[in-house]
């Protein structure tokens, strides 16, 4: 091992220095102009985005403990894209709100901080890398949900995120042991060599999987979603329904794809049914709720049932649909965040029916939510129609029917809810409605990113040709 | 034979659609003429620089006229089979981008002093771009699936032209018949297209019409139903054909499509597109032609035969000068599937096929001065019908005079265009099918006949007492009519067996003297008979018409075939299938749905209590989850 078996890491090392020069900028930079940490943090993360871009050799470092391979470093780069746009959303938010109380810094170090945990976390080799990682990317969100101090709100949904994650790793760390116990060993790696589906080794295995369908929000395991999105900021909403679920999902994938892949057998089926519930009961609950972070936390659970869809497979053909899947997701779902977040931040409403008549004073605003939620909805030819559409071939190409039976069910009831906040923004009329303004530059660039994602991601099949040659490395 | 500058004769028209349809509201009607007109001249020059090099330059190869192709792949669903766009360049491309791009360029001047004082001034011209962009783009289609999708926008342009009055009734109501009827025709050309895609694995025409080709070669190692699927296939896509090109039965949009403005009637309902089915079959004519040996062509024949004898029949009766023209375009239109049909391929023998196009050719011209000629006279009196008009011929010249011409040519008086190319009709019919020939014959009498009627009923006859002093129209208008008039003196004695044959080798076409001194004859007949009846005021028309009794009702109104759909359609179709499976779909299929709907909301009312809000809930939920997941997958599913 040289010294230049570090750059697979580059990542890693990058966004470090990132956090320690935002802690020095903390330091160093006067109260008066604290305002520049957002420009800089910004700036910062969007270099590094880029950076993120560049290739990476194929290694695995630490004996084994940590590795990455070109999808998991593509995989990082969605996720540096994702919370890129996720920062240019925030931006206003930071500095109107929170850097006045001069507590802007600390928002990028926990949520960086976080994302350096999930780095670690897919592209663990073992289980204890793993348990690290998921930890390092759970703790800060819990103090990100409880961000808004004057709020009580925002403090609750911070508590019951910590008590509900605390749970979930816990569990997820009794079940781990189980497979150590069987298996005689934390490396993946050596587990797929003498794995087998002794009743032990199953306990085991679901333990670790609740865990994960914890951050997932898959149901039963889903509770927590709708009170923490709720409280919590609108960024911090995002970041948990978009990246945390994202990597999840990734992490998820890989685990099972290799490691538990000779379980597949008990697996599938319980991914069978968690598909049904989660896509049934995200749908029936989205489609009451008023507020639009409950509704779209819901929806988030909703679209987390979709994912299933491709994760049952346990092909290369489920691994692309998901990656590509989790991509167009993150952009579509950031899109609608984004739009809440705005109109949230310069009028302070959050419920649908703020919104009707939202198209005649603010229409720009109105089509990028349009073409959030259909895509969300899965309406061609925006790029989440794609998405949806591969995830079903993949599920029908296995031969579940009826899974993709109930999956396009789900569709139909998720297009009414959709439509309601369509319907509520163009159709509706109202006496007061959002009055028109304009946003500024940050928010505008993600809204636009988010829409370009929306559009061009599902229209540039080598995007998906090239996933698709990626995710050969798991089968 | 460089091609790339030909891929620019459709595109220019299209974007000048696309620059008057965006900024339609924006432009001065006074520019959007000049800028519809200026488009389609540059279309019109490079076709005739087209047409000079390929027909005397570079086209021929060892007297053989070459098919050049250029083209890229748009769709790939096998090796063989996917879907091309581009240009493909032989004898009838060429000639028909020759016919388009004149008639186009001489409707696009008309229109200006036709449609002045409209208010969709640029909104029409903007719509004769499209067409003119598809009709390009039809003529040039290297594939059986470009074409039909230019086909489909030619039907698209059509519609919108056909309805451009939309604020009239019978305006819309014209517009969606045409489109539904060809549209249903289309249907059958989809199947067709699907057919040969999947028998023969490809839609290239160049490999289809190859006659040592895979498709004509193995057309019969797959029957169906007594005939070949190839056949069947072929079938269909005459199915299609005879929609656009009006056939019997598929003829009932035609002469309502006349509401449309006239200029519009001469481009897209007499001179252009209604060929499009005639240039479809010719098109494949190879397949048709070695298919089964010919079974398709004799049905072609007949149906163009029939057609013609039945559209002019009705011609006889009408009032309306636009409807005798559209009944008689019909006519024409079967006169050139017949011709199509009693075709051979090698040599002489395909006389047909090149008298077929010959025939579009001479027609397109002198069929469009006709149109815009009725134009003329309808832009002065402000009516259709005949009855309003009458000694016409002091007041507007320059219209009699070239009505008259096309009027010599269209009834096959020589030295007029519509002579020589219905001649070489009348041989191919002779030599092959007598019965055909005597249709062909007597068709002809019967065209003389009606088109001298309306001739002398608009030009002649009675003095009408007119409202205003009619007047004759402004020079934008007769300077188009003066063109095709001389196009259609002159355009007979193109040597066309020396362009466009079956085969693509040119052979030397002899007038047949004792036939065409039959045709002279009976179109003479026609002439007189014509002159005796409405060259003067006289009520012999109405006592013969008297005596025809029942015969002449029939005429009068289209031997009821219209009354007939309806019947068809309305009691039969919507009373009897429709309105029962409506309410089927209302009770049942729609019952279910809203019962679906209403059950989903009523579920997620109540289980709205599991989000409690308690974090204790949720964490036991949690522990019961895992608990029961590992109960029944491990230790009761697995074991």
């Amino acid at each position: 091992m040289t010294i230049d078996s570090f750059l697979i890491m580059r990542h890693e090392i990058l966004l470090l220095a990132i956090i320690l020069l935002l802690v020095a900028g903390e330091i160093f930079i006067p109260e008066n102009k604290k305002n520049s940490m957002v420009h800089l943090a910004i700036f910062l993360f969007g270099l590094h985005t880029v950076i993120g871009f560049l290739p990476i050799e194929e290694d695995s470092m630490f004996g084994g403990s940590f590795h990455t391979n070109d999808l998991i470093h593509f995989f990082k780069s969605v996720l540096n894209v994702g919370v890129l746009i996720l920062l240019l959303i925030s931006a206003d938010w930071l500095q109107e709100k929170i850097v006045s109380q001069n507590r802007g810094t600390e928002f990028f170090i926990l949520m960086f901080s976080s994302l350096f945990g999930m780095y670690f976390m897919i592209s663990a080799g073992d289980f204890l890398m793993f348990y690290l990682g998921l930890e390092l990317s759970t703790l800060p969100v819990a103090a990100l949900a409880a961000y808004n101090i004057t709020k009580r709100i925002s403090s609750e949904s911070g508590i019951k995120f910590i008590l509900s994650s605390a749970l979930a790793s816990g569990v997820s760390l009794f079940g781990m042991s189980m497979l150590y116990a069987t298996s005689g060993s934390i490396y993946f790696n050596d587990i797929i060599e003498v794995i087998a589906p002794s009743n032990l080794t199953l306990l085991g295995a679901v333990l670790f999987f609740a865990g994960l369908a914890f951050k997932i929000s898959l149901v039963p395991f889903h509770f927590w979603t709708a009170d923490v999105y709720e409280g919590a900021p609108i960024s911090i909403a995002s970041y948990l329904s978009v990246i945390s679920k994202g990597a999840a999902v990734f992490i998820l994938m890989i685990l099972l794809f290799t490691v538990l892949k000779p379980l597949i057998h008990a697996w599938e089926n319980i991914v069978y049914s968690i598909a049904l519930a989660t896509m049934f009961i995200g749908n029936l609950f989205a489609l009451r709720q008023q507020n639009m972070k409950r509704f779209l936390a819901f929806s988030s659970i909703a679209q987390a049932g979709f994912i299933l869809l491709g994760l049952i497979t346990g092909t290369q053909l489920g691994t692309a649909t998901i990656v590509y899947f989790v991509l167009i997701y993150i952009c579509s779902n950031l899109a609608a965040f984004g739009v809440v977040q705005s109109i949230s931040l310069q009028t302070g409403k959050e419920n649908m029916s703020d919104y009707e008549g939202l198209y005649r004073t603010n229409p720009n605003l109105s089509l990028v939510m349009m073409l959030a939620l259909f895509s969300l909805a899965g309406i061609p030819p925006v790029a989440g129609f794609f998405g949806k559409f591969f995830l079903f071939t993949a599920a029908a190409s296995e031969g579940y029917y009826l899974l993709v039976f109930f999956a396009v069910v789900n569709v139909i009831i998720s297009l009414y809810y959709y439509l309601l906040v369509v319907r509520a923004m163009f159709l509706r009329k109202s006496d007061h409605p959002i009055p028109f303004f304009k946003n500024n530059l940050y928010m505008r660039l993600g809204l636009i990113l988010t829409v370009i994602g929306i559009l061009v991601l599902g229209l540039y099949s080598p995007l998906y040709d090239y996933i698709y040659e990626l995710s050969s490395v798991f089968n | 034979m460089n091609l790339t500058y030909t891929i620019l004769i459709p595109l220019i028209p299209l974007a000048v659609f696309l620059l008057l349809g965006i900024f339609n509201q924006k432009i001065k009607p006074s520019v959007s003429g000049y800028v519809g007109v200026f488009g389609l001249s540059i279309s019109t020059i490079l076709s005739l620089y087209t047409a000079y090099q390929y027909f005397f330059v570079s086209g021929k190869v060892n007297g053989v006229y070459q098919t050049f192709v250029e083209k890229t792949v748009w769709m790939n669903f096998t090796e063989t089979l996917r879907i091309d766009m581009g240009v493909l360049l032989d004898p009838i491309a060429v000639m028909m981008l020759i016919v388009v791009s004149v008639v186009s360029l001489m409707v696009h001047i008309y229109s200006r002093g036709y449609m002045k004082e409209d208010e969709g001034y640029t909104k029409f011209f903007a719509f004769l771009s499209l067409f003119s962009f598809s009709m390009y783009g039809l003529v040039l289609a290297t594939n059986l699936f470009q074409i039909y999708i230019f086909w489909e926008l030619v039907g698209v342009s059509s519609y919108l032209l056909i309805g451009y009055y939309y604020t009239k009734d019978s305006a819309v109501a014209a517009a969606k018949k045409a489109f539904i009827v060809t549209r249903f025709a289309d249907l059958g050309f989809l199947i067709g297209i699907l057919i040969i895609g999947y028998y023969t694995g490809t839609y290239d025409f160049e490999t289809l019409n190859n006659p040592e080709g895979n498709a004509i070669l193995h057309w019969a190692s797959n029957s169906f139903m007594g005939l070949s699927v190839i056949t069947w296939a072929l079938i269909l896509i005459f199915v299609g054909g005879a929609g656009k090109s009006a056939m019997f039965p598929l003829h009932i949009w035609l002469p309502d499509a006349m509401e449309g403005p006239t200029p519009v009637s001469a481009l897209i309902h007499a001179a252009t597109m209604v060929v499009a089915g005639v240039y479809l079959v010719a098109r494949m004519f190879p397949m048709y032609y070695f298919v089964e040996d010919s079974f398709t062509l004799h049905i072609v024949a007949y149906v163009g035969a029939f057609s013609s004898l039945f559209a002019a029949v009705i011609a006889i009766t009408q009032t309306d000068i636009k409807r005798v023209l559209a009944y008689s375009t019909m006519s024409q239109l079967g006169y050139m599937m017949f011709a199509l049909g009693v075709s051979g391929y090698e040599g002489h023998e395909g006389v047909g096929y090149m008298a077929s196009m010959f025939h579009l050719f001479t027609h397109a011209m002198f069929k469009a001065l006709l149109f815009l000629g009725a134009g003329s006279v309808i832009h002065a009196v402000h009516s259709n019908y005949l009855e309003d008009m009458g000694g016409l011929r002091k007041y507007m010249p320059i219209t009699h005079i070239t009505f008259l011409i096309a009027t010599l040519a269209i009834a096959g008086v020589p030295p007029f265009a519509g002579f020589w190319s219905k001649d070489e009709i009348l041989v191919a019919a002779f030599e092959q099918n007598t019965l055909i020939y005597v249709i062909g014959v007597f068709v002809a009498g019967l065209t003389a006949f009606y088109m001298f009627r309306i001739y002398f009923g608009i030009f002649w006859g009675k003095e009408t007492a007119y409202e205003h002093t009619p007047h004759e129209s402004p020079q934008s208008m007769t300077f188009p009519l003066i063109v095709l008039a001389l196009l259609s003196i002159v355009g007979g004695f193109i040597p066309f067996s020396e362009f466009v044959t079956a085969n693509k080798v040119g052979f030397e076409a002899h007038l047949n003297y004792p036939l065409a001194a039959i045709a002279i004859g009976v179109a003479l007949i026609g002439i007189i008979l014509a002159w005796v009846f409405y060259k003067k005021e006289n009520d012999l028309a109405d006592r013969f018409a008297k005596g025809f009794g029942v015969l002449y009702k029939w005429t009068a109104n289209k031997f009821y075939v219209d009354e007939l759909y309806l019947f068809i359609t309305k009691k039969i179709l919507f009373k009897r299938v429709a309105t029962p499976i409506a309410k089927f779909e209302k009770k049942y299929v729609d019952g279910t749905m809203r019962g679906i709907g209403s059950k989903t909301v009523l579920t997620s009312e109540k289980i709205k209590g599991m989000q409690s809000g308690r974090v204790q809930d949720y964490a036991f939920a949690f522990i019961m989850g895992v608990v029961i997941i590992a109960l029944i997958f491990i230790y009761i599913w697995t074991n």
